[in-house]
């Protein structure tokens, strides 16, 4: 099993994920740069946080058209399980492959803290080790996560149980709290907080390590 | 976009790349474009709003709104006026704006004509 970190530049998520799965958890991992045209035979995709092209035009716009992505695109919707965290969230959104947009904090701060998250795991093949209803405690660090999605649709999202994240508190605004969303395979999860910095009981929690974990079953 | 290099956004997906090994060919009329990109009205603006506040210790009163957008600026080369709303259509749909979030308008200017290749 071994786990293919996508890179962009401006990208500074990949070396923690690489961390997490690898130091923490001994979990294989791959760097693929985002202009390679094929997976290298990885069998799960992880985009990371950061900020892949300097952010140019919106989160995630520009990245959303590297060779490598639509591979990625491919991959996912075969059912490869894909992973896409903070930055990585905006550009599955900009792809289309999770519905909905991440826009400018609500207080216009950048929220670097612990948030809590109260999880909905449905079908989503990351989640799959929480139980419903559990409250686990992950960071968020960004300045456009607020989720906006139009009324209409979110309810929809919920009626079908996409939404798999939510915060208790919400600190930034997103429309019906939403953390994270998955798809309605349940390969594809795409979240703003940052499970690979909760692996290490040293950085103040591990209730990310059974998200990235998942990727062993 | 400084950083962006030829192949790195995929052949052909992203406009404005420099274009090498250009054959030589007849003049194209050259469209100068604007897009106008805004955020939709249900989608909140924290950014106007914030400038918004500004405005009223500058001591501007009376502001009754502030949204802030984009204006890109675009010159395209067309065969028409036709092809040119049609390929900036397209652009400004899929990737200068994000219809979940954004509206956009165009406005096309004169045409010159382009120079020889």
């Amino acid at each position: 099993m071994t786990v293919g970190i996508v890179v962009f530049p401006g990208s500074n998520c990949d070396r923690d994920v690489h961390w997490a799965l690898e130091g923490c958890l001994g979990i294989a991992s791959r760097y693929l740069w985002h202009e390679q045209r094929d997976l290298d035979g990885v069998e799960a995709v992880v985009l990371p946080g950061g900020f892949s092209y300097g952010d140019y035009l919106r989160c995630g716009a520009i990245a959303r058209f590297a060779p490598l992505l639509e591979e990625v695109r491919r991959f996912a919707e075969a059912g490869g399980p894909v992973l896409g965290i903070c930055n990585g969230f905006q550009v599955l959104t900009e792809m289309g492959l999770l519905p909905g947009a991440l826009t400018r904090n609500r207080d216009l701060h950048f929220l670097c803290q612990s948030t809590e998250l109260s999880i909905n795991p449905g079908a989503c093949h990351w989640l799959r080790d929480y139980a419903l209803g559990e409250r686990i405690q992950l960071p968020i660090a960004h300045g456009e996560g607020r989720y906006q999605l139009d009324a209409e649709q979110l309810d929809r999202l919920e009626q079908q149980g996409q939404i798999v994240l939510r915060y208790t508190s919400n600190p930034n605004g997103s429309v019906g709290d939403v953390a994270g969303l998955t798809n309605r395979a349940g390969n594809v999860l795409g979240l703003m907080p940052h499970p690979e910095r909760a692996c290490d009981q040293s950085l103040g929690g591990i209730d990310g390590q059974r998200l990235l974990k998942a990727i062993l079953r | 976009m400084g950083l962006l290099q030829p192949g790195q956004l995929g052949r052909g997906r992203a406009v404005g790349l420099p274009r090498f090994n250009k054959p030589a060919r007849l003049p194209v009329p050259l469209f100068h474009a604007r897009v106008l990109v805004s955020l939709r009205a249900s989608v909140l603006d924290p950014a106007g709003e914030a400038t918004r506040a500004a405005a009223e210790r500058l001591g501007v009163e009376g502001i009754r709104r502030l949204r802030i957008g984009k204006a890109i600026e675009v010159e395209l080369e067309a065969t028409d006026r036709a092809e040119a709303e049609a390929k900036l259509g397209l652009l400004s749909d899929r990737l200068l704006a994000n219809p979940v979030i954004e509206d956009w308008k165009l406005v096309i200017g004169d045409t010159s004509t382009g120079g020889l290749g």
